[in-house]
């Protein structure tokens, strides 16, 4: 594995907008981890004396304030690092989860692949938004809730997507190969079959990402998820969504990271792709 | 006369990531009107790659120099009209795998029409006739229902055979065979090849056949020229490269194709090593490592083709009567 | 009467409508090397993924050292595997492209926990490394950075780590250079006599063929058309298909053809034969009864379209299915 993953460090080296991309990426990590330090001011404190304030380097909120005098910088920094952190949590369970799911539907096939598809339609059929409303009215808004909704959603077409790799890779002669050389279903699956379907589902995954912060801040901006005082990007852009008119930065901030995290990402998934895409084996 | 096809210091490279790979090292070669030219080489020899140059298809990483003159005009640098003009109809290739060069969702007749009415301007009916004609032509049973089935519903042979047909539609100079028969049957094979031999016969055009095969090349050629690592090691005639060969390549080469009769012998004959990849060799004899007769000078020089006309070749020490 | 190794009876194997393998029957001694010449679409492929259950047929029995490999459970099977063993066609495509070769050769030994330690492990598959004619120090390497006769004995090599008792060898000089088949053919005859392994010997390259083996047998549209002792077969082969192959060969000029290999490219009978249009086995799964080869064979009787003829015993070790087997069939140039 170790030579692909150089190679395709390679390829992503040379393309610029993927370099530019991440080093973005990074800035904004680097920003929601040190930021608050740099700040003077934390995302709890009231600032009585500048309520709804313009950004302006003259004063200490470098990005404005929002309507209660919170200082919008540290706050939609603390947004972004929830918001990333439940974007990139939702991934990994939807990638192991969706990885083993369709690996396995499609390496076995016959029923049981018919009945693993099955479950998958039933749960892509949901309307998945009303179940979340009627369970947030029953439990209240919590992060939890949030987590569990984008878990029940992301990993469907991730299975989807490995198993219909799945069903090409099996084909293939190296699986006849090690089936000859008395390899059991487990080993198949785990040892031969995934590390080969890799590419795209990292793709996808990266991809998916995306996908999944703006569904947060979807559902965190229909009143769903992250709870006051926590902020996520969704909950930011809810409060300034009711100001827009008279404050618009306090929208414009936090939708301007939004929108920049969701480029970088783009253009990072569209570049590995690229970087993956290599044919096996030939120069 | 004019040379069909004029071929001089050619060289292909492919550029890539780590640098550029060299595929085609300095290759000339002529093929008159009417004549049938065997290229006979293995994986990595660029046997292929010079043809590909001559129709323009090289890939896109590929940059090629030198000159590709086919009845004059010159193809190396053509653009795309000039070139459309002339492949297809006066310059035509077999390709090797007949399984995918014939398009999966287009009925054999309008793949066969098409060559005619795109470059003599025959009427859709005519063509048709044409075809049905030319499937006749190369032995293709009930020719009116094979013209209205897909690809997928005829075997390798006949997808060949379909192959040969398309390329002799518009009477072409000069039929580029690569490999033409390499991934059919053993019998079907020998039908390909007395094909070609009928089909040149009867149209008298000039052949180039490409093939890692010197038994199949043996039928047909009126000359053989040997490539080992994009370059051309041995260039005679027929029946003097079977009867002397003068490279220890072509040698060597001899003697591993397959014998039914005879005496089995204890080891089957073969080379040490493999040939090299593309862009491993340097500025010595490409055979060397391999050659049993391989000297200091051939390690450091590189031997140029020489010798006279039926019997060239590139060797510090070709072999002498043997 | 020693059991041979590997008997297989009656099996039948279907693609589809298209009835692949239809009742073959032959049997493999212990140590023996035998040659299996088709063409693509005979079958010849497809039997030997069944003998190893990689396809399920549709009847028929596989008995090998004495267990019926069809029959029995699926952990049985991967027993037995152990002993049994296949190297494929495509050198490239039967290796993980995600593992290097030496986990690939390793992998067997893992499987059947044959070494316990990973060190063990690693020594085993340098020794095997080095057996197959390349460098220990390439294990760490990945399958596309070798050539194909290089990634040809790493197959080799998977193939014969669990030192089985048989090995199959489907095609596996098919896809070389001319150069590197030798080296090949070679390196299998020399493991062949050290390990004392029977080999069945896939291949429609009939001189590698010759080369190898101690008996050929040749199958044509799913069954088995002819066995014989590998001299007796290219000497006097004695069903029209075997000639047909034998004839087939392109030859050096230098060659001299012998009496029992007709020149067939010449005949101008032959051209107007419907051998040079005739579509051969995609026809067969049309034909309910009679000899499948009937449509190309220059022999053809009347009891040929209606009869399939039985594989019988016509000499010593040599068996043929033609109803004229027993004659003294004139070479093809004669035949009007």
């Amino acid at each position: 594995m170790g030579a692909f993953a150089d190679e395709a460090w390679q390829r992503l080296r040379s393309n610029p907008a993927a370099v530019a991309a991440l080093a973005m990426m990074c800035t904004i990590l680097a920003l929601t981890w040190f930021g608050p330090w740099i700040s003077p001011n934390d995302a709890q404190t009231l600032d009585w004396l500048h309520l709804a304030a313009p950004p302006g380097v003259q004063n200490s909120h470098w990005f404005g304030t929002d309507r209660l005098g919170r200082d919008l910088f540290v706050r939609t920094l603390a947004g972004t690092r929830v918001s990333m952190a439940i974007g990139l949590a939702a991934s990994v369970v939807s990638l192991l989860v969706g990885v083993t799911y369709g690996a396995i539907a499609g390496y076995i096939g016959g029923r049981t692949d018919h009945l693993m598809m099955r479950v998958i339609e039933i749960l892509s059929g949901l309307p998945l938004i009303f179940f979340v409303i009627v369970l947030t009215v029953i439990f209240g808004r919590s992060e939890y809730l949030l987590f569990f909704a984008i878990g029940a959603v992301g990993w469907l077409t991730m299975a989807r997507i490995v198993r219909g790799q799945t069903l090409s890779v099996r084909r293939r002669e190296f699986i006849e190969a090690a089936i000859a050389s008395g390899a059991g279903t487990g080993r198949i699956i785990f040892r031969h079959v995934v590390p080969n379907v890799l590419g795209p589902v990292i793709v996808y995954a990266t991809l998916t990402v995306p996908q999944i912060i703006l569904f947060e801040s979807f559902l965190s901006f229909l009143g769903l998820g992250v709870q006051e005082p926590g902020a996520s990007l969704g909950t930011l852009i809810s409060e300034g969504a009711a100001e827009m008119e008279v404050a618009p930065w306090i929208l414009l901030v936090p939708g301007s990271f939004l929108a920049l995290l969701l480029l970088c990402l783009n253009i990072f998934g569209d570049a590995l792709r690229d970087a993956l895409d290599i044919r096996d084996g030939s120069p | 006369m004019t040379p069909t096809l004029s071929i001089d210091d050619l060289r292909i490279a492919f550029s890539h990531r780590a640098g550029s790979i060299e595929a085609v090292d300095r290759v000339s070669l002529q093929i008159a009107p009417s004549e049938c030219v065997g290229i006979v080489g293995e994986s990595g020899s660029g046997k292929t790659q010079v043809f590909m140059a001559a129709m323009g298809l090289l890939a896109g990483n590929a940059r090629a120099t030198g000159s590709v003159r086919f009845e004059g005009r010159e193809l190396l640098a053509a653009d795309r009209a000039t070139l459309n003009r002339v492949r297809g109809s006066k310059l035509t290739m077999i390709p090797q795998d007949p399984m995918t060069s014939l398009t999966p969702h287009l009925k054999i007749g309008i793949q066969l029409a098409e060559v005619m009415v795109a470059h003599l301007g025959t009427t859709w009916s005519d063509a048709r006739s044409c075809a049905r004609r030319m499937l006749e032509r190369v032995h293709v049973a009930e020719p009116m229902r094979r013209l209205n089935q897909y690809p997928h519903e005829l075997s390798g042979g006949m997808r060949q055979r379909v192959m040969i047909a398309m390329s002799l539609l518009c009477e072409p100079s000069l039929v580029i065979a690569d490999e033409p028969s390499t991934a059919l049957d053993v019998t079907i094979q020998a039908q390909i090849i007395e094909l070609l031999r009928a089909v040149r016969g009867e149209f008298g055009m000039a052949l180039a056949l490409i093939s890692h095969d010197l038994a199949v090349v043996a039928g047909l050629a009126d000359r053989i020229l040997v490539m080992y690592a994009g370059r051309i090691v041995e260039a005679a005639a027929a029946g003097e490269l079977f009867r002397r060969p003068r490279h220890p390549y072509t040698a060597e080469l001899l003697k591993c194709v397959p014998d039914i009769s005879g005496p089995r012998p204890a080891r089957l004959p073969t080379l040490v090593g493999q040939p090299p990849r593309p862009g491993e060799v340097l500025e010595a004899c490409a055979f060397a490592p391999r050659c049993s007769r391989a000297a200091e000078r051939c390690r450091i020089e590189r031997p140029e083709l020489g010798g006279p006309a039926g019997a060239q070749v590139a060797c510090h020490f070709p072999l002498s009567n043997d | 009467m020693i059991e041979p190794l590997l008997k297989v009876r009656d099996l039948c194997v279907d693609f589809g409508s298209n009835a692949a393998v239809r009742g073959v029957d032959f049997d493999l001694a212990a140590g023996e090397i035998v040659g299996l010449v088709g063409e693509s679409g005979s079958g010849k492929s497809t039997l030997a993924r069944a003998i190893l259950r990689l396809l399920q047929p549709v009847r028929g029995s596989v008995q090998f050292l004495g267990q019926d490999l069809l029959q029995c459970s699926s952990a049985a099977l991967r027993a037995r595997r152990r002993e049994l063993q296949i190297v494929f066609q495509d050198p490239l495509a039967s290796l993980n492209p995600r593992m290097t070769v030496g986990e690939a050769i390793g992998e067997p030994l893992q499987i059947f926990e044959l070494e316990q330690t990973a060190r063990a492990r690693q020594l085993q598959v340098d020794a095997m490394l080095e057996r197959v004619g390349l460098a220990s120090g390439m294990a760490a390497r990945y399958p596309h950075e070798f050539s194909g006769g290089q990634c040809q004995r790493v197959g080799i090599a998977r193939a014969m780590i669990l030192r089985p008792k048989l090995l199959i060898c489907d095609e596996v000089v098919s896809s070389l250079d001319m150069s590197i088949q030798g080296q090949i053919v070679n390196l299998l005859i020399d493991l062949q006599r050290e390990a004392g392994m029977a080999v069945l010997f896939i291949s429609h390259n009939l001189a590698v063929v010759r080369h190898l083996s101690q008996r050929v047998m040749v199958i044509y549209s799913g069954k088995l058309v002819e066995i014989a002792f590998c001299d007796a077969l290219f000497a006097a082969p004695k069903h029209p298909y075997t000639r047909a192959l034998l004839a087939a060969v392109p030859r050096l000029p230098s060659v001299i053809p012998t009496p029992a290999a007709p020149t067939v490219p010449a005949s101008p009978v032959l051209s107007a034969s419907p051998v040079l249009s005739a579509e051969p086995v995609q026809q067969a799964r049309l034909m309910a009864s009679g000899c499948a080869y009937r449509d190309r064979c220059p022999y053809v009787l009347p009891l040929c379209e209606t009869t399939e003829p039985p594989l019988i015993e016509i000499g010593t070790g040599h068996w043929a299915a033609c109803h004229r087997s027993h004659e003294t069939l004139i070479p093809l140039s004669s035949v009007s």
